[in-house]
């Protein structure tokens, strides 16, 4: 009897947990299917109205007075470039250099080590404004290069693979040697195949880390054409409903990623079965 | 590291070579500009640079809005990290206790974590607005609730925007630091100490220790720099840069002002800011807590 009581405490305070999260996006997703003057009038919504297509089409579409010289799906199309960008180039320099760390004898490895890790607390937010002058001089402001590469300059996934490494059994490099395999091919094909979990988790991890900058395309894009999804939610105008619309499609992508792809993101970053 | 190695001249610094090259150009560089920075006067013009010794950091000590920012700083990431934390903790003890729909939960409570801060403060922007806000009619009925006048009411909004994506981050982990805890562990507990609420005060959340601590450095790296898409898009530091975190004010003088020189001074004062947290926790914490 106490067990039941207990039982459906527990699933009453998640379902609380639950309405908290939920709620407020419905609400904003239910108002965006309604037109202006209904919100203008009568405030958030929490049944859907039948102006669906009209006001997300018009987002997605529009161009000219709405965005001056860009369309929400294009820059869909830019944020989606530069996720993709950050989560391949950092997930590729990460395991190369993590590979260098741990299977490599190497002179100053200490020195590496701590020049590689001590990176991770200084965030992008702290050297924000000489990473612009950086791009600058390099002329690299308005571009993909200049939108990704900044944001890949991060050793969080070389934690992440070197941490691995390090559980992956020593017998796994006697036995290639014995078969007479060089780096590269241990690299490729013994350890490539082992950390495909924890490769994805760190791609959608790194993805999302992309997809969610806000600060630094403000900062880097003074053209139009390279604006992303998020910086894209301050740069907009437009009546409300479109504004509810445009927000509630920016968070699609990663939520979409995250839902999808839970299980192999949950199993890399904590190794569990 | 490993017993067996390879041992070679040069393909080490191959592997080594992209990510190094990245973090050297996109890293140091800026990083010892913000030194220079830091340490010179930029003349009205930008001709020139003069090297001023400490005088911008001095300045910064001068101002009391950095004083403001820094007060916010702290307390917003300790309330961020209390609020996040228990509730995230609060919610992955129930999710680890229901025998059904376990899996069901966890989807449910996880995606918040993957939202923009940007995108998440734009939302609440819409439940604080004057004109159809729900939040802000409710708490105007209950108290007069006026974020654009009132510090502690624009406290209130930007803590409540702050913290809802946030608590998925904790339930995740701790949820995850519940089921590594082993079976054996709790069963024994169970026959010892029949009170539940006991238990786990005394079995299961010191065996959460790494899993909390961790957190809380998560949390106030979180409340620190990511925040910043936040207040940019709620109060943008009002009322008069109250709600300023140390990140917005930092930018805001870089370029609004174009002060470079208070800007890197600034920064070079967050870094040291983070190292401290940092040395804190590996020195007195890690070796203080409970590894099963």
């Amino acid at each position: 009897m106490t067990r039941i009581i207990i039982s459906s405490l527990s699933h009453f305070i998640l379902l609380i947990g639950i309405l908290i999260m939920v709620v407020p996006v419905w609400m904003i997703f239910a108002s965006s299917t309604h037109t202006s003057s209904m919100i203008n009038m009568n405030g958030l919504q929490i049944f859907l109205g039948d102006s669906f297509y009209e006001n997300y089409l018009r987002v997605l579409l529009y161009q000219g007075g709405f965005f001056k010289e860009i369309t929400a799906l294009k820059m869909f199309f830019n944020s989606f470039i530069m996720a993709t960008g950050v989560a391949i180039l950092s997930v590729v320099t990460s395991l190369m250099a993590a590979y260098a760390l741990v299977y490599y004898r190497i002179k100053h490895a200490t020195l590496l080590f701590w020049i590689i890790f001590i990176t991770i607390l200084v965030p992008l937010e702290l050297r924000i404004f000489p990473t612009y002058s950086v791009m600058a001089e390099l002329n690299l402001v308005n571009s993909y290069f200049g939108l990704i590469v900044p944001i890949s300059a991060s050793a969080i996934a070389t934690l992440f693979f070197r941490q691995f490494y390090k559980t992956v059994p020593d017998e796994l490099l006697e036995s290639a040697k014995l078969d007479g395999a060089n780096t590269w091919r241990f690299f490729v094909d013994f350890l490539f195949p082992l950390s495909k979990t924890m490769i994805v988790a760190m791609l959608i991890f790194m993805f999302v880390f992309g997809y969610n900058q806000y600060l630094w395309p403000l900062l880097v894009t003074t053209s139009e054409q390279y604006w992303t999804v998020v910086m894209g939610l301050k740069m907009m105008s437009g009546s409300i409903v479109h504004r509810f619309a445009f927000v509630m499609m920016s968070m699609v992508p990663p939520i979409l990623i995250i839902i999808v792809l839970q299980k192999h993101f949950i199993k890399g970053v904590f190794q569990d079965k | 590291m490993k017993k067996v190695q390879f041992k070679s001249s040069y393909s080490q610094y191959l592997f080594l070579a992209p990510q190094l090259g990245i973090l050297l150009i996109f890293l140091y560089w800026p990083i010892i500009q913000t030194f220079r920075d830091a340490f010179t006067m930029q003349d009205a013009f930008g001709f020139g640079a003069t090297f001023v010794w400490f005088d911008n950091f001095l300045f910064i000590f001068d101002d009391p809005a950095y004083f403001i920012a820094f007060k916010f700083t702290i307390i917003y990431s300790f309330v961020i990290t209390l609020i996040t934390g228990s509730i995230g903790l609060l919610l992955a003890v129930q999710a680890n206790n229901v025998m059904h729909g376990k899996s069901t939960y966890k989807t449910l409570l996880i995606w918040p974590y993957a939202i923009a801060p940007a995108v998440v403060g734009v939302m609440a922007n819409y439940f604080f607005s004057e004109r159809f806000g729900l939040l802000y009619h409710l708490f105007h009925e209950l108290w007069g609730f006026n974020w654009y006048e009132s510090v502690f009411d624009s406290y209130i909004y930007v803590i409540i925007a702050g913290s809802w994506k946030q608590i998925s981050a904790n339930f995740i982990f701790f949820l995850a630091g519940l089921q590594a805890i082993q079976k054996s562990v709790i069963e024994a507990s169970m026959i010892d100490c029949k009170n539940s609420f006991r238990r786990f005060w005394t079995i299961t959340f010191p065996l959460l220790m790494p899993t909390t601590f961790f957190l809380i450095i998560i949390n106030i790296t979180y409340a620190f720099f990511d925040t910043f898409g936040i207040i940019d898009t709620t109060t943008i530091g009002a009322p008069s840069g109250e709600t300023r975190t140390l990140v917005y004010k930092a930018y805001m003088d870089g370029f609004r002002g174009l002060d470079l020189g208070s800007a890197g001074a600034q920064s070079i004062m967050m870094m040291l800011i983070v190292l401290v947290i940092t040395i804190f926790q590996f020195r007195y914490i890690e070796g203080k807590i409970h590894y099963n």
